[in-house]
C-alpha cells in the first residue's frame, strides 16, 4: 500500500505539474478566418447563415465552421463556456441577451465601437437591442435579425369555413376558438413544453394588462405587479384559453403543432415568427393560405427576442476578420437576404422591405413602430426579459400552472414571485 | 466464492536475486499506480472542486470567494416542497421510482435472456445484436422514435385502434403522474441488452466442470441456476449494478430526448436538474451542491453494497 | 447446462426447446419495434410522415433520405452528409478503447493476482470515480486542456514537437481514457475474481514474470469480457455528445455524434424525420458491426481442463 502511495503521489505530482505549466503563449489561428460557432445546423437556418460565409468569402476571409446543435442553444452555450475555460475563444458565437452581458462582464468580449461609429449602428439599431449588445458603452455583439413572439399563425381555408373574423380582444380571440370548437376542428394547436406554453403566456399578460403592466412585470420585475390581480386574471385567462388543445397536446414539438395548422386540423398556433418557416417549407402563401395576426390586445407592440452574434476579445491578428464578420453581420443587404429566409425581421430598422412576404412587411413595419413608441419589450420566455435563472423558474411556473401541477391562479402568483426571488 | 476460484492466499512475488526481487515486489503497484492518480486528480480532485464552487456564490462562471451554504439551504428547502412539486422534490423522486425500476427490471431481463440465450440455441449470431442494438442508436433520435410510438395520437394506440381495439388506452407519456414510467421502458429498452451481455460473458467464464459435477449429482436445471450459477455471478452482478445505475443517474438525454421535461417538468431527474443549473440557469452553485448531493446519495448506498461485496471476497 | 439434458423425455425437451426460441423471438420482436418505426420512417417522403401512421409501411418507398443523409445534409453550414466523420470518430475511438481496456486489464489482475494491504479501498475509490457527473467535470477538464494546448504550442515552438498536445481528437483520448478506466478495471476485476489462482501460481512456480502471466495466461482466457469491454467502451464513447462538442465542435475534427446532433437537432428549422432517422442509422453502423463483430467470441470454455491440469 505504502509504495503504491508513493508512486501514486509521484504520477500525480506529474500530472498537475503537466496541468498547471505553459500558460504563457496561445493558440495561434489564421489570421484571415473567422471562427464561429452557432446553432444554426440544419436546413433553412444554415442555408441563411451561407450568405454570411459567401460574403466573408467575398472579401477574401475563410469561415470555419463550429456548430453545436440541440435545446436551443443550451448545448452551444455549454460548449462555448469550455471553450472559453480552456482559453480558445471563438471568433464570435451566436449568443442570447443576457449570456452576452455575461460575458462581458467576466471581461472576455471583444470592442466593436470603432466599426460601430463608422456604419452607424447606434442610430440604426432600436435601443433595446442595444441593451444586450452594448455593454459600458461598447459595442460587444452584433444582432442579426429580430423575432417576435406575439403572433397568431391562422389556417385560413378552416377560418373561412367557420366564418370567423381577426379576432381584436382576447374575448373575442376565445369566441373564435369556440367557433372553431363548433366546427369540429382543434381549436389550438399548442406543444406542452414549458417553453411554448411560457411564449403563449408572454403574449397572453400583455393582452390581459397591457403594454405599461408587461413591461413592468416581465422586463423590470416589478414584485406588486407581478403579484397583482392583473397578473392572477392573465393566470385566469391562460387557464381559459388551454382548455381549447386538443387531448395529445403535451410533449408535442412546435413544428408538430404548426403542421396541425397547415394541415387544417388546427385552427390557431401562437407562436413566434418562426413557425413562418414551416408554412413557408410546405409551399404555403401567407392571405392565401394562412394568415398572421398579432395576437389581440398587443396590436402596436412587438415582444421580441433576437439572435446576436458575440464578438469576443481576439488577439490582434485575428481582429480585422472580426470587424469584417460584424460588419458583414449588420450591413442592410446581409439582414434583408437572411431574414427573408429565416422568417424573422432585420435588427436594424431602415433596411428596405422589398423582399419581404407579407407578414414579413408587418413585422418589419411593426417593428420600426414599437421602437419608435417603446413598446418593444423584451419576451420573457425567450430570455430577453431577465436572466436566465429568472426566465427558466418563470418558466417552470407556467408550465406547472398549465399540467395541473400548480392548481389557482393564487398559488400561480404566489409560485411566481418565490421562484424570482429565489433566483435573483 | 467457489471452491475452485479462492482467492485467498494473496499472490506474493518470487523470492530470487535481489533486485530483480524488488523491482517484481512493487511492479504490479506501479502498473495500477498511474491509473489510480489519474483518479485521484481528474475524479477525487474534481469532486473537491465542485464541492468548493457549491458553497460559493458561482454563477455563469466559477466564482471562487466562499460566501455559505446558501445553495444547500435552497436544495434543502426544495425537498420538502410537495405542493405545487418544486422541481428538486420531483427529481428525487424520480430519481427513486426510476432508478429503483430501472436497474432492477434490467438486471432481471439481462439475466434472463442470458439464461435463455446460453442453452445453446441457434441463431444466437443474430439474436444478440437484436438485443444490443439499442445501444449503438444515438438517444436523440430513438428517442424521437418511442416518442411517436408511445404518443396516443401516432403510434401505438392509433394503430390499435385502426385495427378495432378502440378501448385501448395508453397516455402514459402524456400523463404527469406516468411519464417517468415511460422513461423507464425507453431505458430498460435501450440497457438491458448490455446487461445481456455482462451476464453471458459471466455465464461462458464460468468452468463448465462444476456445471457438469453438479448435474452428474442430479440436480435439476432449476436448482443448478439457483444454487450454483447464479451465486458464481455475483461479480458480474456487482458490474452490472456499478453500470446500470451510473446510467441511471446520468440519464438525462433520455429524458429530454422522449419527454422534453414531461407535463410540467415531471420526468426530471437530477441529472436534468443539475444540467439545467449549472450551465442553463447559470446558477452554478445550485448545481454543484445538488451534484454533491447526489454522489453523497450515491454513496450511502453502494458503499455498503461494496464493503459487503468487497469484504466477502477477500475472507 | 442445456435445459434439454436435463429433461426427461424426448416431449418435455421440445416443450422446453419451444418455450426457449419463443421467448427468445418474442423478446426480440419487441426489442425491434422502434428500429421498425425508424426504419418505415426513414423510406417515406416527408408529406407522408406528416400525413401517415408512423407505424404503417411506406406506400412509395424512397432512398432519397438515406442517399441525402450520406452526401448531402447540412451539418452547420458544410452539405455534404455525415460521411466525413466517421474517421474522425474512428481515430477518436479506437485509441481510447484500446488504451482504456488495456489499462482496465492489468488494473484488474493487479487488483486480483498481485493484492497488496488496501487493494479494497483503492478497488472501491476507482469504482466509485464512475459516479462523477460529466457535468461537473466538463469545465475544470477544459481548464487543463487548455494549458496543455498551450504547453503543446511552447513545446511545438522549442523542441519542434508538440506531442499531440492541443489537438482535439488527443483530447478526447484523453478524457476518454480518463472517464473510462472505472469502468474497465471494474470489468475485469470482477472477471478475473472468478479465475482460477493456480494458473497463476503455478506459472510463477515456473518461472513466468508479472507480465509474461498476464500476456500469455491471462489474457488468452479473457475473451468474453474483452468483448463486453470492448462494446461499452466503443458505445459510450462512440455515443459520447458533451465532452465531444465541447472540446472537439469544430468542422475538421468533429465527431460522427455531434455532427448527428447537428443534423438532427434544429431549434426554430424545419425538422426532416426521413433524414434523421436515415442519419441515425447510419452513424450506428460502426458501432452495430463491433457488436456483431466482437459478439462471435463470446465463447466458452476456454478455461475448460486447464483448471485442474
Amino acid at each position: 500500500m505504502r509504495k503504491l502511495m508513493t508512486s501514486t503521489a509521484i504520477a500525480a505530482l506529474a500530472l498537475s505539474g503537466l496541468a498547471l505549466t505553459g500558460l504563457t503563449t496561445t493558440a495561434g489561428a489564421a489570421d484571415k478566418e473567422v471562427q464561429m460557432l452557432h446553432w444554426w445546423t440544419s436546413g433553412g437556418e444554415a442555408a441563411a447563415l451561407n450568405v454570411l460565409k459567401q460574403d466573408l468569402a467575398k472579401e477574401g476571409y475563410a469561415w470555419k465552421d463550429v456548430p453545436v446543435a440541440g435545446g436551443g442553444g443550451d448545448a452551444a452555450m455549454t460548449a462555448l463556456k469550455a471553450m472559453v475555460a480552456a482559453g480558445n475563444y471563438p471568433t464570435a458565437s451566436q449568443m442570447l441577451g443576457y449570456t452576452v452581458l455575461d460575458y462581458a462582464q467576466a471581461g472576455v468580449m471583444g470592442d466593436l465601437t470603432e466599426a460601430a461609429k463608422k456604419e452607424g449602428w447606434d442610430k440604426a439599431v432600436p435601443a433595446a437591442l442595444q441593451k444586450f449588445s452594448v455593454y459600458e458603452g461598447k459595442w460587444v455583439a452584433a444582432p442579426v435579425n429580430v423575432h417576435s413572439v406575439n403572433w397568431l399563425w391562422i389556417n385560413k381555408a378552416v377560418m373561412d369555413k367557420i366564418g370567423g373574423t381577426q379576432p381584436k380582444t382576447f374575448e373575442e380571440l376565445i369566441a373564435l376558438l369556440d367557433k372553431a370548437k363548433a366546427a369540429g376542428v382543434t381549436p389550438l394547436a399548442l406543444g406542452g413544453q414549458s417553453w411554448q406554453e411560457a411564449t403563449m403566456f408572454d403574449s397572453i399578460v400583455e393582452s390581459t394588462g397591457g403594454p405599461e403592466f408587461y413591461k413592468k412585470a416581465f422586463n423590470d420585475l416589478d414584485e406588486a405587479s407581478l403579484k397583482s390581480d392583473t397578473m392572477k386574471k392573465a393566470f385566469d385567462n391562460l387557464a381559459t384559453i388551454v382548455k381549447y388543445v386538443d387531448p395529445n397536446y403535451s410533449g408535442r414539438d412546435w413544428n408538430l403543432a404548426t403542421a396541425m395548422v397547415i394541415k387544417g386540423d388546427a385552427l390557431v398556433q401562437v407562436m413566434g415568427d418562426w413557425a413562418k418557416g414551416e408554412f413557408v417549407a410546405a409551399k404555403k402563401k401567407p392571405d392565401t393560405d394562412f394568415l398572421c395576426y398579432r395576437f389581440p390586445g398587443t396590436e402596436g407592440s412587438v415582444i421580441y427576442n433576437s439572435d446576436m452574434f458575440g464578438m469576443f476579445n481576439v488577439p490582434k491578428d485575428r481582429k480585422a476578420a472580426q470587424v469584417a464578420l460584424a460588419t458583414a453581420t449588420l450591413s442592410k443587404s446581409f439582414q434583408s437576404a437572411f431574414n427573408v429566409v429565416k422568417g424573422s425581421v432585420p435588427a436594424r430598422t431602415d433596411v428596405p422591405d422589398t423582399a419581404f412576404d407579407a407578414c414579413g412587411k408587418k413585422g418589419i413595419a411593426d417593428l420600426k413602430a414599437a421602437n419608435e413608441k417603446g413598446t418593444l419589450f423584451g419576451s420573457l420566455a425567450q430570455g430577453y426579459g431577465a436572466p436566465p435563472a429568472i426566465a427558466n423558474a418563470y418558466k417552470d411556473v407556467v408550465s406547472k400552472f398549465v399540467h395541473g401541477q400548480i392548481k389557482t391562479s393564487e398559488e400561480a402568483v404566489t409560485q411566481l414571485v418565490q421562484a424570482i426571488d429565489d433566483a435573483r | 466464492m467457489s471452491s475452485v476460484a479462492t482467492t485467498e492466499p494473496i499472490l506474493t512475488p518470487a523470492k530470487s536475486t535481489p533486485i530483480r526481487a524488488r523491482l517484481q515486489n512493487v511492479l504490479p503497484q506501479i502498473v495500477l499506480a498511474p491509473s489510480f492518480a489519474i483518479t485521484v486528480v481528474f475524479v477525487y480532485g474534481f469532486i473537491a472542486w465542485t464541492a468548493y464552487l457549491s458553497f460559493t456564490n458561482s454563477k455563469t462562471f466559477p466564482s471562487y470567494a466562499l460566501t455559505g451554504a446558501r445553495a444547500y439551504q435552497r436544495l434543502w428547502r426544495w425537498t420538502f416542497e410537495s405542493d405545487p412539486p418544486s422541481s428538486w422534490y420531483t427529481s428525487i423522486t424520480n430519481m427513486a421510482i426510476f432508478g429503483f425500476l430501472y436497474v432492477g427490471i434490467c438486471l432481471a431481463l439481462g439475466l434472463f435472456l442470458a439464461i435463455l440465450m446460453d442453452q445453446k440455441i441457434r441463431g444466437e449470431g443474430v439474436l444478440r445484436p437484436i438485443f444490443l442494438y439499442p445501444m449503438a442508436l444515438s438517444f436523440i433520435v430513438t428517442g424521437v422514435a418511442w416518442k411517436w410510438f408511445l404518443d396516443p395520437g401516432l403510434g401505438l394506440e392509433q394503430t390499435l385502434h385502426h385495427f378495432g381495439w378502440t378501448s385501448f388506452h395508453f397516455d402514459w407519456i402524456k400523463n404527469k403522474d406516468y411519464v417517468i414510467y415511460t422513461v423507464v421502458i425507453a431505458g430498460v429498452w435501450q440497457a438491458s441488452g448490455f446487461v445481456m451481455a455482462m451476464f453471458l460473458a459471466g455465464l461462458r467464464g464460468i468452468d463448465s466442470e462444476i456445471m457438469k459435477a453438479a448435474q452428474i449429482d442430479g440436480a435439476t436445471t432449476g436448482q443448478l441456476y439457483r444454487r450454483i450459477i447464479i451465486p458464481l455471478l455475483r461479480p458480474v452482478f456487482l458490474s452490472a449494478f456499478i453500470v446500470l445505475a451510473h446510467m441511471a443517474i446520468k440519464s438525462y438525454d433520455l429524458v429530454v430526448a422522449l419527454t422534453s421535461g414531461g407535463p410540467g417538468g415531471s420526468a426530471w431527474l437530477p441529472s436534468n436538474f443539475m444540467y439545467e443549473y449549472t450551465f442553463k440557469r447559470n446558477e452554478m452553485a445550485v448545481g454543484s451542491a445538488s451534484a454533491i448531493i447526489m454522489l453523497m446519495t450515491i454513496s450511502a448506498i453502494i458503499v455498503p453494497y461494496l464493503y459487503s461485496e468487497l469484504k466477502e471476497k477477500a475472507r | 447446462m442445456s435445459a434439454a439434458a436435463l429433461s426427461h423425455g424426448q416431449n418435455n425437451r421440445w416443450i422446453g426447446r419451444i418455450a426457449i426460441y419463443g421467448l427468445l423471438i418474442l423478446f426480440a420482436i419487441l426489442y425491434l419495434m422502434p428500429l421498425f418505426v425508424m426504419l418505415v420512417t426513414s423510406f417515406k417522403t416527408m408529406d407522408e410522415i406528416q400525413n401517415g401512421n408512423m407505424l404503417s409501411l411506406p406506400q412509395a418507398p424512397t432512398i432519397d433520405p438515406w442517399l441525402k443523409a450520406w452526401g448531402e445534409t447540412c451539418v452547420g453550414l458544410t452539405c455534404a452528409g455525415i460521411k466525413g466523420y466517421f474517421w474522425n470518430s474512428l481515430k477518436m475511438v479506437v485509441p481510447a478503447v484500446a488504451i482504456s481496456t488495456i489499462l482496465g486489464a492489468l488494473n484488474g489482475y493487479v487488483l486480483t493476482k498481485w493484492r497488496f494491504p488496501g487493494h479494497t479501498l483503492v478497488f472501491g475509490l476507482m469504482l466509485f470515480a464512475c459516479f462523477i457527473p460529466f457535468q461537473s467535470v466538463l469545465l475544470p477538464m477544459a481548464t487543463i486542456l487548455g494549458s496543455l494546448g498551450r504547453l503543446g504550442v511552447t513545446l511545438q515552438d522549442q523542441v519542434g514537437l508538440s506531442f499531440g498536445l492541443g489537438n482535439p481528437t488527443v483530447n478526447l483520448v484523453i478524457v476518454h481514457v480518463i472517464y473510462g478506466l472505472g469502468f474497465t478495471t471494474l470489468f475485469f476485476r470482477n472477471y478475473y475474481e472468478a479465475f482460477p489462482n493456480e494458473l497463476v501460481r503455478a506459472a510463477q512456480v515456473d518461472g513466468a514474470s508479472f507480465f509474461q502471466i498476464f500476456r500469455r495466461i491471462m489474457l488468452p482466457n479473457s475473451l468474453p469480457i474483452i468483448v463486453v469491454t470492448v462494446i461499452y467502451q466503443f458505445t459510450n464513447i462512440w455515443n459520447d455528445f458533451l465532452f465531444a462538442s465541447a472540446y472537439a465542435g469544430s468542422g475538421e475534427s468533429m465527431p460522427m455524434t455531434v455532427a448527428l446532433n447537428n443534423v438532427v437537432n434544429t431549434s426554430t428549422g424545419v425538422v426532416e424525420y426521413n433524414v434523421n432517422m436515415a442519419a441515425a442509422m447510419i452513424a450506428a453502423m460502426p458501432t452495430l458491426l463491433v457488436y456483431i463483430v466482437a459478439g462471435r467470441y463470446f465463447v466458452r470454455g476456454l478455461m475448460a481442463g486447464a483448471v485442474k491440469g
